[in-house]
């Protein structure tokens, strides 16, 4: 991986694995894995917003869940600040929760339903004990302000909320300890497309303000596009694509990126005008057991013999720009040319 | 920024400017009150218990006296219910069955409930092999032929209000130990779960002060009606004689006069109607909290 | 040529705790056989009430056609009778909801739920049914539809599953085809391959479509005709060219500059979204004799408050529900 300046790197992810078991028929059969996340790497730099991308299976939300510790990790190393975050364990693992937080993707089902506002924002601060206990009613003042609710909200609960209202909540808990990196799950996909741009915009706001370190999952190139410095492609557990957000949009290498982006429906009459969407066929083969090689070779639509026989590595042919993919040129050119046709 | 400013324009007249905190437990409440069927046995059941608590401090008849001749019908000489096969004064005797059938009911319920609450919460949470052996137990309690089971427990550690409770209790559990274990693998998966372990909650916080709270609706209404059925229970032991000998219970008069059923139907009538009446106004209650605690009936 | 569909003065009502609130308040619009009319909004606008009171598939007791017309081939079906309704319904105007997975039964095989769709409405007997029901499985493009027809809806991935939706809802080759967000649950490229067997099957049956969603984009890509929705009434309607070039709206406008869409080529420059602030009434304020979106409008000013918006007509068709419509 590129590193330039190792000390602006704030969260360093190195062949991270994650598998789960899977219950076989028969009691006696050969245990079974799931590896949701497959060798998996990436880092970002202080005050950069990563961007994780891919559908549903891809391993997106269990790679965040994995480096949060909030699931156990098969094989590899998450080093947040230099310190090796998976090797912490009991006290150690709760007081360094304090700099890694978590924001949702569900604001029905990520706030306790039995406490008030204030007593959820709280939470992490007491379990934590970030600061004086003399402090935390001005801290949880501070940040109810900062995400936009007002004072007098604070004393109500989570179903006297809109959906919009819920994640401004989830956001304050996020920030209630001043973490360092913030993991935002699919943040706001169950919301409104009015309510997300609100949420997208304190989200940037309070990055700046706070210098904060984004992780965001997403399946919304959109939003992605809109909110992420540097950006990951998973496909089936694996990272196929991982580069600059410029260099990812407009020229996608792999040709999972490229279907992926033709296939997000667009206002913009001139992008559709210029490019016929890539199609692909059929779904994600059997996550238990892949077919041998290139996880995306069977619905590859410019898929060759070499790509069912190994799997290819992520390597960077350009500066910083990795794609693993056997049909990518030394000089960055990807096997599908649909950002060339025109009409 | 905020959902009210933005150049000009008003704030949302929804806006929670002057709305008052609501527990979603108001919701609950309600509803509840809305179901006059439940509201009225609920009432009926204070009245109850306002009668077991003040019923023989102002009718001082002592049960165990026999104040008549015996069999002396109800409504003469004064003896609203009559007498029994002793001369007893049978409305002394359900004034003060009433204390005893809902303090074993009420104790027993609470055992069943700590008990099962503490197993099933142990279980649905740490799973593995923690849940296995549990849930062995459970089962193992739950295939207990319950009657013949407490009968074996009072005979051998002999009957007296406390042991009869226990042997209520011990029969009890597993039901409320399923709902509870069923809550909790609900709950575990939630996203606030996961949410207070990213705060840093520790495990015994997560089970009792995270997910135990939102996993007492059916609990609850398990509880309820615990309490009919061990009332039911005791009276059912009582009916076969094995009961405190120095109290009575509802049971108790039932079945000290059983043999007289056919002659004198009245002292076993009246208190099968207290037995009845109480059972069914538990029941009442107890559909009535579920009903109220169900979300699936609630209109979002 | 008078319109497949032609609703008049529509008014939906629903019993809430807050009382009656018209979920749908005097809505009109007419929809072209063959065409593909799309109804945008939030959540709560009213989009799938608007569905659902075509389909006669309101809820019952609490929800109501309170007045107004809906004169499909010019027979008008918020007076058919149950039996009528029940003929129409799969057969000549059919629907695919948003969730796949509990929109079919899931003890029954797909083939069989398709083939009893063609049983009931085309009266085919049970080889034929079946038969035709392989047929149809191949149209949406099922792999090895002979096999799969057999399986139940437990085994097919979610995108299968729509199709399978998609399969049953043109069995009968219906004039309209009612789809209630129907990718809203898939992924993206999954939501791509539907797209694209819809636009292939509409020119093959020549149905029309009415496409419910909240996607612009989703809008852009199929649509001939929109209706922008908010709170129950219609703000905006007109073809999809003009009205997302030019909205005549500020709900519209704000709604299509909120969402930051993938433009053809990046910039390193990102504008911040133009937010619209505030949040969707509720229903206890539905159909107040005022603008609904005046709370969170910029362009905000008395009259707006006082009286509910007059719809105003354009050269172009275009119809927008706004006093300052001539000013966005």
């Amino acid at each position: 991986m590129a590193k330039d300046n190792l000390t602006d790197t704030l969260l360093d992810v190195a062949n991270l694995t994650v598998r789960f078991p899977v219950k076989s028929g028969t009691p006696f059969a050969k245990k079974q894995w799931l590896k949701a996340v497959d060798d998996v790497s990436f880092i970002i730099k202080r005050g950069e917003t990563l961007a994780l991308v891919g559908e549903s299976g891809s391993g997106k939300t269990t790679t965040a869940l994995a480096v949060a510790r909030l699931v156990d990790t098969h094989a590899g190393s998450v080093d947040l600040n230099g310190h090796d975050f998976l090797a912490l364990a009991g006290e150690e693992l709760r007081t360094a929760r304090t700099r890694l937080q978590f924001i949702f993707q569900d604001p029905y089902s990520s706030l306790n339903p039995r406490l008030t506002a204030e007593d959820i924002v709280r939470e992490p601060l007491e379990s934590l004990n970030a600061s004086d206990k003399s402090n935390h009613n001005k801290i949880i003042d501070d940040l109810f302000e900062a995400v936009g609710l007002r004072p007098e909200q604070k004393k109500l609960f989570p179903h006297q909320f809109s959906g919009g209202q819920r994640q401004r909540i989830g956001i304050a808990r996020a920030m209630a300890t001043q973490p360092e990196l913030i993991i935002c799950d699919e943040p706001v996909s169950a919301l409104d497309v009015a309510v997300q741009a609100q949420i997208l915009n304190l989200l940037r706001k309070i990055q700046k303000e706070r210098n904060l370190t984004y992780l965001f999952i997403s399946h919304d190139l959109g939003v992605v596009q809109h909110m992420c410095d540097r950006i990951a492609v998973m496909y089936m557990g694996k990272i196929v694509e991982y580069a600059d957000r410029l260099s990812l949009f407009n020229n996608p290498q792999h040709p999972y990126t490229a279907a992926l982006i033709s296939a997000v429906p667009s206002v913009d009459r001139e992008r559709r005008s210029k490019f016929t969407p890539i199609l692909i066929p059929g779904d994600t083969p059997d996550a238990i057991n892949p077919p041998p090689g290139c996880r995306f070779s069977s619905r590859c639509p410019v898929a060759k013999p070499v790509c069912s026989e190994s799997e290819p590595p992520l390597t960077a042919n350009t500066d910083d720009h990795f794609v693993a993919c056997h049909l990518v040129t030394d000089f960055g050119e990807s096997p599908i040319t649909f950002m060339r046709l025109s009409h | 920024m905020s959902d009210t400013s933005n150049d000009g324009a008003k704030s949302s007249v929804t806006e929670t400017n002057t709305i008052k905190a609501r527990h979603p437990a108001a919701d609950a409440i309600s509803m509840f009150v809305k179901n006059r069927a439940a509201t009225v046995a609920l009432f009926v059941l204070i009245l109850i218990v306002i009668t077991g608590i003040i019923g023989p401090m102002v009718y001082t008849t002592d049960p165990f006296d026999m104040v008549w001749a015996p069999f002396s019908p109800p409504g003469q000489e004064g003896f609203l219910f009559g007498t029994d096969y002793l001369g007893r004064d049978i409305l002394a005797g359900i004034l003060h069955g009433t204390r005893v059938s809902l303090l074993v009911g009420l104790s027993a319920a609470l055992m069943t409930v700590f008990i099962g609450v503490t197993v099933g919460a142990l279980a649905g949470f740490f799973r593995g092999w923690v849940e296995e052996v549990l849930m062995r137990i459970t089962e193992f309690f739950q295939v207990l032929p319950t009657l013949l089971f407490s009968m074996v427990i009072v005979a051998l550690f002999g009957p007296t209000l406390p042991i009869i409770t226990i042997a209520i209790g011990v029969v009890s559990w597993p039901a409320v130990a399923r709902i509870t274990r069923a809550e909790f693998l609900r709950i575990r998966e939630l996203e606030y779960v996961t949410a207070s372990r990213a705060s840093g909650s520790k495990n015994a916080k997560l089970m009792f002060k995270v997910i135990l709270p939102n996993a007492l609706p059916p609990i609850i209404v398990q509880a309820a009606l615990m309490v009919g059925s061990a009332i039911l229970f005791e009276a059912g032991l009582s009916f076969l004689g094995l009961t405190d000998p120095n109290v009575v219970s509802w049971g108790q008069i039932i079945g000290s006069n059983r043999p007289y059923i056919l002659d004198a139907s009245y002292t076993v009538t009246f208190p099968g109607i207290a037995i009845f009446i109480t059972v069914l106004c538990l029941s009442l209650v107890g559909d009535g909290l579920n009903d109220a605690l169900n979300p699936k009936l609630r209109q979002r | 040529m008078s319109a497949l569909l032609e609703v008049k003065n529509l008014r939906i009502e629903l019993d809430t705790r807050a009382g009656v609130a018209p979920v749908i308040d005097d809505l009109s619009f007419e929809l072209q056989a063959g065409e593909t009319l799309s109804f945008v909004g939030e959540s709560g606008c009213g989009k799938s009430m608007t569905a659902l009171g075509i389909m006669g598939l309101l809820p019952e007791k609490i929800g109501r056609i309170a007045s107004g017309s809906i004169c499909f081939d010019g027979e008008d079906i918020t007076k058919a009778c149950d039996e009528r309704l029940r003929e129409i319904r799969g057969n000549d105007i059919s629907m695919i909801f948003q969730e796949p997975m509990t929109s079919l039964n899931p003890v029954f095989t797909i083939g069989e739920q398709i083939a009893e769709v063609l049983r009931r409405h085309q009266k085919l007997g049970k080889k034929a049914a079946w038969q035709s029901s392989v047929e149809l499985l191949d149209a949406v493009r099922i792999p090895d539809p002979k096999r799969r027809a057999s399986s139940y809806p437990h085994q097919l991935s979610g995108g299968q599953r729509q199709r399978v939706m998609i399969a049953i809802a043109l069995a009968c080759k219906p004039r309209i085809l009612i789809a209630d967000e129907p990718t809203t649950a898939l992924d993206v490229t999954i939501q791509a391959q539907i797209f694209d067997l819809l636009q292939d099957l509409r020119e093959q049956t020549g149905s029309a479509i009415i496409m419910i969603t909240h996607d612009m984009g989703v809008v852009a890509e199929i649509a001939e005709r929109m209706i922008v929705m908010y709170a129950g009434r219609m703000v905006e309607q007109g073809q999809v060219d003009h009205v997302l070039n030019h909205p005549r709206h500020p709900y519209t406008k704000g709604l299509i500059e909120c969402v930051p869409h993938l433009l053809a080529t990046l910039t390193e420059e990102r504008l911040e979204l133009t937010e619209v602030a505030g949040i969707v009434p509720s229903l206890a304020e539905f159909g107040q004799d005022a603008c609904l979106f005046a709370s969170r409008c910029n362009k905000v000013d008395q009259q707006c408050l006082q009286a509910r918006p007059v719809e105003q007509h354009f050269d172009n068709h275009q119809v927008s529900a706004c006093w300052h419509a001539d000013k966005v």
